[in-house]
């Protein structure tokens, strides 16, 4: 019954190398970018929500960290290289610090949710505030709502000269979610990612087991955090200028939206739901007949009523009765409740 | 002399105005079988919960084979190598009886050794033909039957368990008192129940508590026939 993790893999390559060959022959490398991009940063949530169960409200925060940290450094540096390794250490270690005061602290659910959201108010208010001349990091002006633009962008590594733009930097960023999506994956398969998953369904019973929870909980949102600042730094360099909107609680509204519809509990259903919905939002902008954050709000409406496990598994279920396979089955959303309530 | 795995002095717990632990002084020696009893409220699961970790005593000190354990976390008195049921089921839903056990034993070994382990004793468990169906499909009696699984596959040297009988079939119930029994023999068990039945056929020595403290400890005939224990607690029923 041993799961064959080098096929998957295999499976996994030549699917994304399909997709990395066909997609750009109908869409073009530019916003296919930013759905790529979009889809990294779902699946960083997906990871600590889906199979950890940690219900962020700020997954924004760290993907704006990880912007921001890229452009401030990359001002100050001139080479893209160290900007880009710094942008996923400091929302790692911003998450690690953050996560370890909610976790040890034993709080519930609900106010992680309540304090990951006011996490990203309190970021997004305090980057919109620092326009002034005072607020400088090195030779970078934070800039207040206007941004941070005219930083270095991605070169290749030790030639400043050298950008990576255009079809190319399409290919960095889809090449950078292959390698995230195999490191979920690999991760999943480990011990740590079972051990989370245990802990997702039943932290006190882990607990019991003699499983340090919030160690765990600690490390997993960390992890979560580094995706989503690498993300956030791919953002910065595709747009070539980073705002205070990349903390707004829209963009972690988003996130979670994009997870819910795509599947949660499954790593590819959270890049489907963010690459499918983006792009919607994206045709949606070219017509003005009806606004399309009322259409979001459908959509989501309909998920939650029709298809509460989301897309993938719901069409991993639907391939599974027709072809009458009993592979592995996605695990039901709804959780039974013990009888002792 | 037989090593004591197991003691509390002065053991006490408040909840505001109400002692629902009072003053418990209790000792159990390795390999010993005890049962503690007592009707609703008399603080047998507060005194429970006080030694797992997942109460703090107000009072009282709680020492694991000599090592004091007072206000230490689950997972860290878990990690000594003490087996702990509580009185929910406390399992994974939506994970396998095999992944539900596997977990159990990956805290203590590798890999591959807690593959090898839980398939012992999900085998010894009889639980092979259902070991990769889902926890949540299963019935209650195989539910608790994983749980005891999950606590004894890391070899425990101290087994807690609140209420293992509770909500059982009496062939479940025969079962899992053999199963305890084999579980004596590398380590000391406690029992919370209620179940006289249960208790009657496994129990040597028992702890009866009323109102937070220890009323009387001694072999289980003795005390079945106690007239003042059967006016605490078993009144009409024994």
């Amino acid at each position: 019954m041993g799961r064959n993790g080098s096929h998957d893999v295999i499976i996994t390559l030549v699917v994304s190398a399909l997709l990395i060959w066909l997609l750009p022959l109908m869409i073009s490398t530019y916003t296919l970018t930013v759905l790529v991009i979009y889809g990294m940063l779902g699946l960083s949530l997906g990871l600590i929500w889906g199979f950890g169960g940690i219900l962020c409200f700020g997954q924004a925060a760290f993907f704006g960290l990880g912007a921001y940290t890229y452009a401030i450094a990359a001002i100050n540096i001139g080479e893209s290289t160290l900007p880009m390794v710094l942008a996923v250490l400091v929302p790692a270690v911003f998450a690690a610090l953050l996560g370890a005061m909610m976790f040890y602290g034993r709080l519930t659910d609900v106010y992680l949710g309540v304090i990951t959201l006011v996490v990203t108010l309190i970021l997004f208010k305090f980057v919109n505030s620092t326009a002034g001349p005072q607020y400088v990091i090195g030779n970078a002006r934070l800039g207040g709502f206007n941004g941070i633009p005219g930083f270095q962008t991605l070169n290749v590594p030790g030639d400043p000269s050298a950008y990576i733009w255009g079809d190319p930097y399409f290919y960095v960023c889809a090449i950078a979610l292959v390698a995230v999506f195999l490191l979920v994956t690999w991760l999943l398969r480990s011990s740590f990612g079972r051990i989370a998953v245990g802990i997702r369904e039943n932290e006190v019973r882990m607990g019991l087991m003699g499983y340090d929870i919030a160690a765990r909980k600690t490390v997993l949102f960390a992890i979560g955090a580094a995706i989503a600042g690498l993300a956030g730094a791919l953002f910065a360099n595709w747009g070539e200028i980073v705002t205070p909107k990349l903390f707004s609680l829209g963009q972690s509204a988003e996130i979670i939206i994009w997870c819910i519809v795509g599947g949660l509990g499954t790593r590819f259903g959270p890049i489907v739901g963010a690459a499918g919905l983006a792009y919607l939002k994206f045709m949606l902008g070219q017509q003005s007949m009806i606004d399309n954050t009322l259409i979001m709000g459908l959509i989501l409406v309909l998920f939650v009523v029709f298809l509460p496990r989301g897309l993938v598994p719901a069409v991993a279920s639907l391939l599974n009765s027709i072809f009458g396979r009993t592979k592995r089955k996605p695990r039901p959303r709804r959780m039974r409740t013990a009888r002792h309530g | 002399m037989v090593e004591t795995v197991l003691e509390t002095s002065g053991l006490t717990m408040r909840f505001g105005g109400v002692t629902a632990s009072d003053n418990v002084n209790f000792k159990l020696k390795a390999r010993e079988l005890r049962c503690l009893i007592g009707p609703n409220g008399a603080g047998k699961s507060t005194f429970f919960k006080c030694v797992t970790g997942l109460l703090t005593p107000t009072e009282g000190h709680v020492y694991m084979r000599g090592q004091e354990v007072t206000g230490w976390q689950p997972h860290q008195i878990a990690s000594l190598g003490v087996g702990i049921k509580t009185q929910t089921p406390n399992v994974m839903d939506a994970l396998s009886v095999h992944e539900n056990v596997w977990l159990a034993a990956r805290r203590f070994y590798n890999i591959a050794e807690a593959r090898d382990r839980a398939d012992a004793i999900i085998e010894r468990l009889t639980l092979s033909a259902i070991a990769r169906t889902q926890l949540g499909q299963l019935a209650h009696g195989e539910r608790q039957r994983v749980e005891l699984g999950i606590v004894a596959v890391a070899d425990p040297w101290l087994v807690l368990l609140d209420e293992p009988a509770a909500g059982m079939s009496a062939q479940d119930v025969d079962r899992m008192t053999e199963i305890i029994h084999e579980l004596t023999r590398f380590a000391a068990v406690v029992i919370v129940e209620h179940d006289m039945q249960f208790i009657r056929s496994i129990a040597q020595t028992v702890t009866v508590f009323h109102q937070g403290a220890v009323l009387m400890e001694d072999n289980v005939e003795r005390v079945m026939s106690d007239p003042q224990v059967r006016a605490v607690y078993l009144g009409k029923k024994a």
